[in-house]
């Protein structure tokens, strides 16, 4: 059985296209579709329902040498207010999903991936062991939303008295906004300005609405899946299940730089010997030279051999290009190096190019 | 049909190519039902002049935020011209399915028992909506 979010109905009533994801019905686009929501949140601001994201809450004596334990990021760094992307990692060093942390007053929220909710609680839980920590599922009470784009600043401050230009990126405040306690990040997962937004779970329909009122002058649209994937996509942000999974190492992803190895958690020991060793594949960008549209699972060949696959591939909307993210092995990673997309059984030229390939856009 | 629009000029496959007989040559294009249900047109992958089409098998690939799919000749024949103007601007297929040709084809001598093999808009109307 397919889970709703709260805001199915309003999907529906606004027309949007409702398929399957991660074990919940969301839009993978509305009536203007997928480009047109891509080049709101590139220009002025999109709204995505987001709430089949997980949340746990952590709080506790221990909180803090837990976390160090079972994620990479060094959290002693991060104050109150702060927000970081980070992993968690099996003790062989791959990843069990890739996560965001917010510090809160009194306690830690941590932004899970829907598909990975139950695993990831699973793996958690079964680790807490002697530490003091309380661990609670959030999920079902707090409804998360984004909103995202270049305009999503000047939409939210007409909700709230907050002053918003105050809020720094990857940080996250508690206050009203539209009349309700909502908790506020400045993160996202589109390469532009905008917050994460979580709201008390029964309110959020108002509180959607709310919103697409209040920037309907800015150009806000509402997004869907769609928009999201391709927004993600260009920024290079990784998707779990595509560019990192179960099988793939933090290093071979190029997230080196979340990791803290100054502290120990799960996964240090191997994840050191990788970087010792250097990695044997990469995680790369592709420009397809023949025009072609690349996508996940094709083949990447070098002379007629299969050296990889590609992850996430596409038209980019915002560049105008076919654009692939791919693992290759190390030597055939750098910028320049010319491979093959094999695109339905037909060798097409492409080559490596730097990441990301939008430069995100922040405050 | 409320949700898609329907060319009566054309004639349809069950795969949602149309075709169009002008001055004795076949046009082709999808029909709005596959445009909207590709979602937006990314690329297309035509066939080139003086290829050879059959009626049923796969002519040209249609690219979409969604996926790739086969497009498949109606009717058989050569192919005498390809809309270049989709390579650059294949959004046309989205906004005005029914102009926004692919390819032209030369029929053959089979062209009067392929067209009768495909539906009238009616037909493809209501075979369209028994899909919904």
């Amino acid at each position: 059985m397919l889970q709703r979010t709260p805001l199915y109905e309003i999907h529906v009533a606004l027309g949007g296209r409702m398929v399957e994801f991660a074990g919940f019905e969301l839009p993978v686009q509305y009536p203007p579709g997928p480009t047109v929501e891509h080049h709101a949140v590139r220009t002025a601001a999109g709204l995505f329902d987001i709430d089949h994201m997980g949340q746990f809450e952590l709080a506790g004596p221990d909180v803090v040498e837990f976390l160090q334990q079972i994620q990479v990021w060094d959290v002693e760094q991060m104050a109150e207010g702060d927000a970081h992307y980070s992993l968690l990692c099996y003790e062989d060093g791959t990843v069990v999903d890739d996560i965001f942390l917010y510090r809160l007053p009194g306690r830690w929220l941590m932004v899970v991936n829907a598909a990975n909710r139950a695993k990831d609680w699973a793996w958690i839980e079964h680790h807490l062991g002697r530490y003091d920590v309380a661990l609670i599922e959030r999920s079902d009470d707090l409804a998360m939303l984004a909103l995202q784009g270049p305009k999503a600043e000047q939409i939210l401050q007409k909700l709230t008295d907050y002053p918003l230009h105050t809020v720094a990126t990857r940080t996250a405040i508690e206050t009203q906004i539209g009349g309700l306690h909502v908790i506020a990040g400045r993160t996202g997962y589109t390469g532009e300005d905008g917050f994460e937004l979580y709201a008390p779970v029964d309110r959020v329909v108002d509180f959607w609405n709310l919103l697409l009122e209040a920037g309907k002058e800015e150009g806000l649209l509402p997004c869907g899946l769609a928009a999201r994937d391709s927004l993600r996509f260009e920024a290079c942000m990784p998707l779990y299940g595509h560019e990192l999974s179960a099988k793939i190492t933090p290093l071979e992803a190029r997230l080196g730089w979340t990791i803290s190895w100054s502290k120990p958690f799960i996964g240090r020991d191997a994840l050191l010997k990788v970087r010792l060793e250097k990695p044997e594949r990469l995680l790369v960008g592709l420009e397809m030279i023949d025009k072609a549209v690349p996508r996940e699972g094709y083949p990447v060949a070098v002379d007629g051999k299969i050296i990889g696959h590609v992850t996430s591939g596409m038209k980019s909307p915002t560049l105008g290009k076919f654009l692939a993210m791919a693992y290759v092995p190390t030597e055939h990673s750098a910028v320049g190096a010319k491979v093959d997309v094999i695109v339905r059984g037909e060798p097409k030229q492409a080559v490596v190019v730097k990441r990301p390939f939008y430069k995100p856009r922040y405050k | 049909m409320a949700k898609y629009k329907l060319d009566k000029s054309v004639k349809y496959a069950k795969t949602h190519e149309w075709v169009r007989i002008e001055d004795g040559v076949a046009v082709i294009g999808v029909s709005d039902y596959a445009q909207d249900a590709l979602s937006d047109v990314v690329y297309v992958d035509l066939p080139e002049v003086g290829d050879t089409v059959t009626a049923g098998k796969q002519a040209a690939t249609v690219e979409s935020v969604k996926a790739a799919e086969d497009v498949y000749a109606p009717v058989s024949g050569e192919v005498i011209e390809v809309n270049t103007a989709l390579e650059d601007t294949p959004e046309i297929i989205n906004e005005r399915p029914y102009d926004a040709w692919f390819f032209k084809v030369r029929p053959t001598d089979a062209l009067e028992q392929e067209l009768a093999a495909l539906m009238e808009p009616e037909a493809y109307d209501k075979y369209v909506e028994e899909l919904e």
